[in-house]
């Protein structure tokens, strides 16, 4: 019962934030909502005994993405473009779409049965993730670190001013 | 005396009048968030008085001293002059940013107080991941100053929220370098359990022993974490007038101030329970009341390094702040990172893995104080140069 | 373990949805990756609840979740290195007048 009025919170603010992001002409203020978004989902995770992956959104989400997009919106104040409308010719198609397809994907997943497993969650789950990570995920792990890599000195590369 | 035991048996207090066993958990949570929240407050207030003293008599000056004994209740006369004082809000700054921003600011802080170990088990919440909350609330502070900064309309508060994101996101580097070779010291993320690992006679199983350079890297990026002098440049009133809180007036601008010595205080109870044994001391296992007294001395003599180097030490420019950063703080995490990783899988038993910890320690520590030095005694030579310019030191 | 599963997984359709019409119908380059960024969350959602309802035992939805993040970091670090470098060249990020490419 707590469980439940809890997660109707959350979500009702997550999916709040998530609708002033989408809608919110001002870019700061777009940003600002997603970091709500980040932060219910956070809640979410902590909802859902996933303490860990909780922590990391945040330290993630909040401390790393969110600060960079609020970075680059604040560096070039004309990226704004707040003279011209904020959405496209085919919004009303968009968003006739994506009502279609949030209800049909709802109405699938009502009708859908799903086993449940009433198991608790392990109590080592931090530990079986590090385990995990450089154990059976050991190539995926290695690969998210070149990744991370690339993308650090493409993004330099990017974005330096060449004189 | 025992303070779980207290709390244990108010809970089953509630529990005997009949409330159910979830309200009685909430009221709990509640009670203790409250506590938390009191304690912080009154230890913010206490905190400016003790900085102000400590400043005056580094700068050979008496420090507060009209209003009360010792001018104790200096803070209070402050705050009350702070509370009537006219608040202002921009014309054009963005309204709701604007006033957000200092509550995220305070708010982030007193969250952190949750996760830290006031002794054995007195906890706000002894999570298993207490060291990745303590660097994810942290990052928030930077979200704070940023929105302040933006939401001012001001060049000076943007520039300010600018240096904000460049020198906080850096310098969470070396901070979350320091706490991970902790955790890979004592295998967990929990901060009671990092605490309780290092007893032992008169302090010698405390980490600071073992891991020197770990401590002493911690130790200047918490200055820089903490905004403090020589690392202040968010606020270098000779450059950028105030920084991001140069529009907020009144008890808005007291918010900031109070996020300001509440972060200096976290950064010294955490140095304290990763390095100096947090509430370990004689007989603190056995009665916690005492712990709690060793952690709030402790910190408070932390605090007072803090304030002592705040109060000596001009400031750097940014340039050479964000150079040393990425040039030598974090390289020299990243080794230490390395070298701890690899004494500790070697296996062998612990007096000898102690000790070549510490040697690893100092000779790292050697070594990059002998590059920096090789480095700023080559300066005259190339004067037109920055400080830390983009070659290679020398050896 | 009071909240049925459909619930979470509802959620994250809709913040899904969300995201997918911001990427569809918004005119700025920065809000269009931040659409990229409610779908992932969504995508995360997903994964957690399954693992935690599904195949508790089994930690690879968290992991998954770890490895989205990743890539969600490093698409925004070079998305925002790119806006970044277009707005240099051509003083707009608005994805319908970057259409150099277009026939």
């Amino acid at each position: 019962m707590v469980g439940q009025i809890l997660f109707i919170i959350i979500a009702a603010f997550t999916l709040l934030m998530g609708l002033g992001t989408v809608v919110a002409r001002n870019l700061f203020h777009a940003a600002l909502f997603l970091v709500g978004v980040f932060f219910g989902i956070a809640a979410l995770f902590i909802l859902l005994e996933a303490e860990f992956l909780a922590m990391a959104q945040i330290i993630i989400y909040i401390g790393a993405i969110a600060t960079l997009i609020v970075f680059a919106i604040m560096l070039s104040k004309g990226m704004m473009g707040r003279e011209a409308g904020a959405y496209n010719k085919q919004w009303y198609f968009a968003g006739g779409a994506m009502i279609l397809f949030f209800g049909l994907l709802s109405w699938l997943l009502v009708k859908m049965p799903f086993a449940a497993a009433n198991a608790s969650a392990p109590d080592d789950a931090i530990q079986q993730i590090g385990s995990g990570f450089v154990g059976h995920y050991v190539v995926p792990f290695e690969v998210a670190s070149v990744l991370l890599l690339v993308a650090l000195v493409g993004a330099i590369m990017l974005a330096r001013e060449r004189n | 005396m025992d303070l779980r035991a207290l709390g244990e048996s108010f809970v089953a207090m509630l529990e005997n009048v009949g409330i159910p066993h979830g309200w009685v958990l909430l009221i709990n949570w509640i009670l203790g968030a409250v506590i938390l929240l009191g304690v912080a407050l009154l230890l913010a207030i206490f905190l400016i008085w003790f900085e102000r003293k400590i400043a005056g008599r580094v700068q050979d000056r008496l420090g507060p001293n009209r209003v009360g004994p010792y001018g104790l209740i200096q803070p209070f006369a402050d705050a009350l002059k702070l509370l009537t004082k006219e608040d202002i809000t921009p014309d054009n700054a963005d309204r709701i940013t604007y006033n957000l921003a200092p509550i995220i600011a305070v708010f982030h802080i007193i969250m952190l107080f949750a996760v830290i170990p006031f002794a054995d088990k007195v906890v706000g919440a002894n999570i298993n991941v207490g060291i990745l909350y303590l660097m994810a609330f942290g990052a928030l502070g930077s979200m704070a100053m940023l929105m302040a900064g933006w939401a001012s309309r001001n060049k000076y508060a943007l520039l300010g929220g600018f240096r904000v994101v460049s020198q906080l996101l850096s310098y969470e580097i070396p901070v979350g370098l320091a706490m991970l070779i902790v955790v890979l010291m004592r295998g967990s993320m929990n901060l009671n359990v990092i605490a309780q690992g290092q007893g032992g006679l008169f302090g010698l199983g405390w980490y600071v022993w073992i891991l020197p350079a770990v401590f002493i890297m911690y130790f200047v990026a918490a200055l820089a974490e903490g905004e403090r002098a020589p690392f202040d440049l968010l606020e270098a009133e000779s450059e950028i007038v105030a920084g991001y809180n140069i529009e907020y007036s009144a008890m808005k601008f007291a918010w900031f101030y109070l996020a300001f010595f509440l972060n200096t205080w976290v950064l010294s109870a955490v140095a304290v329970t990763l390095f100096f044994g947090g509430w370990q001391g004689p007989f603190a296992a056995q009665i916690p009341a005492l712990g709690v007294v060793y952690f709030f001395i402790k910190v408070f003599i932390m605090f007072f390094v803090f304030a002592w180097v705040r109060a000596t030490f001009p400031r750097l420019r940014i340039d050479q702040m964000m150079s040393f950063c990425w040039k030598v703080l974090v390289p020299m995490g990243l080794a230490l990172f390395l070298a701890v990783a690899i004494i500790l899988k070697l296996g062998l038993p612990s007096a000898v893995t102690y000790a070549l910890l510490f040697v690893v320690n100092i000779v790292i520590l050697v070594v990059t104080l002998k590059l920096l030095g090789n480095y700023t005694r080559d300066l005259p030579k190339n004067k037109n140069k920055r400080l830390f310019a983009p070659e290679l030191p020398r050896l | 373990m009071t909240v049925p599963l459909s619930w979470y997984l509802i959620f994250a359709t809709a913040l899904f949805s969300l995201g997918f019409f911001a990427v569809l119908s918004r005119r700025n380059a920065v809000a269009v990756l931040m659409g990229v960024e409610l779908m992932l969350n969504a995508v995360n959602v997903n994964l957690v609840a399954f693992w935690r309802y599904l195949t508790p035992s089994d930690l690879s939805g968290q992991i998954f979740v770890v490895f989205v993040f990743t890539v969600a970091a490093a698409e925004a670090a070079v998305g925002l290195a790119l806006m970044i470098s277009i707005y240099r060249t051509r003083k707009t990020i608005n994805v319908d007048e970057i259409n150099d490419l277009n026939l």
